[in-house]
């Protein structure tokens, strides 16, 4: 009789549900997967070295591009980092703000990540739905920064620019609705029969694994470690607002997929509380010192010295004392960090970005072993891989 | 800051008083960061040190592992070590951080920590990618982020921005080939520190 040997398949990178450019060499027994060994470097782009000939405010918008579908929560880790180190605090209603955009960016990646996963395991009107929602906050982005996707709003010191005329009625609005949305997902998946058999106790992971491969974010807290660093390391005005963090029980697919969902509730509440405060406060938007942002366009066109802080900030940009810091935030992925080392130059000497997604994507091997070869699908969706910010 | 230091040591002692303790001259130096303390210990401890933080301090994840090059670093003496690697753990039941440092040589190699930290694999593969570092019993010290088959390390402070090489499809041996670049590396805004009157 022939003897029946291992055989090993490539996966990606150019597939539908590689979620970007994935490239998977998995290891098989007949369809049980016995190995995964994920390639990366794909989308590399070495964002890290080009940071050391930017300045810093150059540096920013690159954060965009990191994962690319939760624009804004990438800034926010790198403009705290800054203001670390600068040792500025920008003012309250900037950081409402950034905490409001970053809310409405956790929705914007929850319902990407949704749309995608259901799609992936063969629900497409969920795509299409989510899509609709992100149609909304796009709108947002746009109206507040002038771009629908790389906005490059949060700025060290504050925000660029005060909210425009009748935007926090639209967000009003739109979070009014939204939890009928969700329950619109929730009809279409929660008690779903195909759903609950692709995701059910698949990958489990126990609370130790969780921690000994560095997860972080939903994947943490679907295996019952009630770990947010909202809550527990509180940034600008998290510590000022109501909110709960959901965790899972058992730690399988199924288990992340209701932490998320709740997650978009529970976000809606956080924009809510925004909205209500930034409606009463006007204010400034950030701080007043001319060395560090920006003077109004009014005072550049009329008072030399403004002109003069004006091109400096632009063209030669704001020296950041000597130090090290590292500063995260909760992404919606999990952590996301940067470490940033200055020499007191007006560019960084050393950025490292710590992506959610790269210990996530590293337990994949993990994750897969003794699943078959459909689940892989759903353990990649599950871990909400983008590849902007794994690769860097 | 200091406060919040005791509240969260165990029994009245910081890590960096723990680490002092449990290593003597392997702990080189304990500062108190602006976000968290650092402690730089010296790289033929590091396994010991993670496993100590690890068991009895309480750090289960280590949240990132990266390289730095010193060499262009101001004031950076040059009998120092060229690279540190700088471990950043992190402690969800004392919720607490902490920053490790260790110096490593141009050709000195250091010992892995993945029997630590699983968690460890990727980043340290990182580290080697970018910089050369080597660790030592690393399971699987292969390239991960750059090209298959690409040379040099190309976060070291020598390696130009522009790269030494780029990548054009051959059209007579029709595959993809590498030839030597003749890009400049352009610089748009000088490098400038505070105080210094550039006329």
């Amino acid at each position: 009789m022939a003897e029946i040997k291992n055989y090993t398949l490539n996966f990606g990178p150019q597939h539908p549900a590689a979620h970007g450019v994935l490239r998977l060499v998995m290891e098989l027994d007949g369809e049980v997967v016995e190995k995964a060994d994920p390639h990366i470097g794909l989308l590399h782009r070495g964002t890290e070295k080009l940071f050391e000939y930017k300045t810093y405010l150059q540096c920013l918008p690159y954060f965009d591009r990191f994962d690319y579908v939760s624009m804004m929560a990438n800034e926010h880790a790198y403009v705290l980092a800054v203001e670390k180190l600068l040792g500025i605090t920008p003012p309250e209603r900037a950081q409402y703000i950034r905490v409001m955009y970053a809310e409405l960016t956790r929705i914007l990646n929850h319902c990407l990540w949704l749309g995608a996963v259901a799609l992936d395991i063969g629900a497409m009107t969920v795509f299409l739905y989510c899509f609709r929602e992100r149609e909304d906050i796009f709108d947002f982005y746009e109206e507040v920064s002038g771009a629908r996707m790389h906005a490059a709003y949060f700025r060290p010191g504050g925000v660029a620019k005060d909210l425009p005329d009748g935007l926090l009625e639209k967000i009003k609005a739109f979070t009014e609705r939204f939890p009928g949305y969700v329950d619109e997902y929730e009809t279409l998946l929660t008690e779903n029969r195909i759903w609950k058999q692709r995701n059910v106790d698949i990958a489990v992971v126990e609370p130790e694994a969780a921690l000994d491969w560095g997860f972080s974010g939903p994947m943490i807290r679907g295996s019952d470690i009630a770990w947010d660093l909202r809550k527990k390391q509180p940034y600008d005005v998290y510590d000022k607002l109501d909110f709960e963090i959901p965790v899972g029980v058992t730690g399988d697919c199924y288990d992340r997929y209701l932490v998320r969902v709740e997650e978009m509730r529970q976000s809606n509440h956080i924009i809510r509380q925004c909205v209500d405060w930034l409606e009463k406060n006007p204010g400034p938007i950030k701080i007043d010192d001319y060395k560090l942002t920006n003077p109004p366009r009014a005072e550049m066109k009329s008072d030399m010295e403004a002109l003069i802080h004006h091109f400096k900030y632009f063209a030669e940009g704001f020296h950041v004392p000597e130090g090290e810091v590292y500063a995260a935030v909760e992404h919606p992925k999990g952590e996301f960090g940067v470490y940033l080392i200055s020499d007191g130059s007006n560019k960084p000497y050393r950025m490292k970005v710590r992506a959610a997604g790269f210990p996530h994507l590293q337990a994949l091997d993990y994750m897969t072993r003794g699943h078959m070869v459909a689940d892989v699908v759903a353990i990649l969706g599950t871990q909400d891989i983008v590849f902007g910010e794994i690769d860097r | 800051m200091v406060q919040d230091d005791l509240e969260k040591s165990i029994d009245g002692v910081s890590d960096g008083e723990a680490l002092t303790q449990q290593f003597g001259d392997q702990v080189l130096e304990v500062i108190q960061g602006l976000d968290c303390p650092t402690v730089v210990v010296h790289k033929d401890a590091i396994v010991e040190v993670c496993h100590f933080l690890k068991s009895k301090r309480g750090f289960e994840q280590v949240v990132d592992i990266c390289g730095v090059d010193m060499s262009e670093y101001p004031g950076h003496p040059s009998d120092a070590p060229r690279f540190f690697v700088v471990y950043h753990l992190l402690s969800i039941s004392r919720n607490k951080r902490m920053r490790l440092k260790a110096g490593v040589g141009d050709r000195e190699i250091i010992d892995s920590v993945t029997e630590v930290w699983p968690a460890a694999n990727w980043f340290e593969r990182e580290a080697f990618d970018m910089f050369g570092i080597i660790f030592n019993h690393h399971p699987d010290l292969r390239r991960i982020l750059t090209d298959y088959g690409f040379e040099g390390h190309p976060f070291r402070k020598d390696f130009p921005l522009v790269g030494r090489v780029e990548m054009f499809f051959d059209d007579e041996q029709w595959r993809c080939v590498y030839r030597p670049n003749q890009l400049e590396n352009r610089v748009l805004i000088e490098k400038t520190w505070p105080g210094v009157d550039r006329g």
